[in-house]
């Protein structure tokens, strides 16, 4: 029963911290709810058995995932003229359309998934398990995601390594017509 | 602490509400960092789903997909945080109707 009440929380948390991160005008308090709805979906983790999913999500997606967005909007600077101006783009005509149709899309997953019952779990996987799946029949898997994530920081290294010195191509074009 | 009472449907249900909500702050929003963090919590929402039905049959999989998504995750934020620095140095705005075309 504990468990129960504990999951209506966590669910209704994550739920309106989530939606109040998508309507904020100021990024980092939009980031701040985005970090307690991914908590709260670690609590919902911990309570159906998955302790070491749990770890991972408060680890690496409130850590380290959510650190980065954190660097970047501070580099960028942004300052109250961002706010009003996100204000101004959050009206109601804007986002009727897209709240239709997300609705419409809600509906049909809840139709989907009306057919699924039964309790969610029997026991807790533990983390030997996840590892010992993880390096068994998942190996390759594994080795695809490490050149993912090789892929991922060659590109980002590309795109933000002359963040700052180098000119674009209009600021050149800009020089070359001066000379 | 074992979750014997907890029904599938509802953990699907909230998966399904965070979907939606990361769908539409999607299509709201015109800042490119509210963007990603759409995606981020539209991946998180599937990654739910994933561990709620290895949960269910008490399977490891689902835990083994949700460090499948976290590493996609983190690698489509560190590239896409990066696409973040370059449109507002060139853009001088993180609007992303500004970068409608394919060549700058």
């Amino acid at each position: 029963m504990l468990e129960i009440t504990l999951f209506y929380i966590a669910a209704t948390v994550a739920l309106v911290a989530t939606i109040l991160a998508m309507t904020r005008a100021n990024a980092i308090h939009a980031l701040i709810y985005l970090i307690v709805s991914l908590l709260a979906v670690a609590v919902i983790f911990y309570l159906i058995g998955a302790p070491f999913a749990a770890a991972l999500e408060i680890v690496i997606y409130a850590g380290a995932i959510m650190v980065l967005f954190v660097f970047v909007i501070m580099m960028l600077n942004l300052g109250e003229k961002g706010d009003a101006r996100e204000k101004q783009w959050l009206s109601p005509a804007v986002w009727a359309g897209p709240a239709l149709l997300a609705v419409v899309l809600f509906a049909e997953l809840l139709y989907v998934i009306s057919s699924a019952n039964g309790p969610v779990s029997t026991g807790v996987v533990s983390a030997k398990q996840v590892g010992l799946s993880l390096f068994g029949p998942y190996v390759l898997a594994v080795e695809i995601a490490s050149m993912l994530l090789l892929a991922g920081l060659v590109g980002s290294f590309h795109l933000g390594r002359r963040y700052l010195d180098r000119n674009t191509p209009e600021e050149e074009k800009s020089q070359r017509g001066a000379e | 602490m074992e979750g014997l009472n907890i029904p599938l449907n509802h953990i699907l249900l909230v998966s399904s509400l965070l979907f939606a909500i990361g769908l539409l702050g999607l299509m709201i929003r015109r800042n490119i960092i509210f963007i990603l963090m759409s995606l981020e919590v539209m991946l998180n929402s599937a990654a739910l789903a994933f561990v709620a039905a290895g949960a269910h049959w008490g399977q490891p999989d689902g835990q083994i997909v949700f460090m499948f998504i976290l590493s996609v995750a983190a690698a489509e934020v560190a590239v896409g945080l990066g696409l973040v620095l370059q449109v507002q140095r060139r853009f001088k705005s993180l609007d992303m109707d500004n970068a409608d075309r394919m060549r700058g």
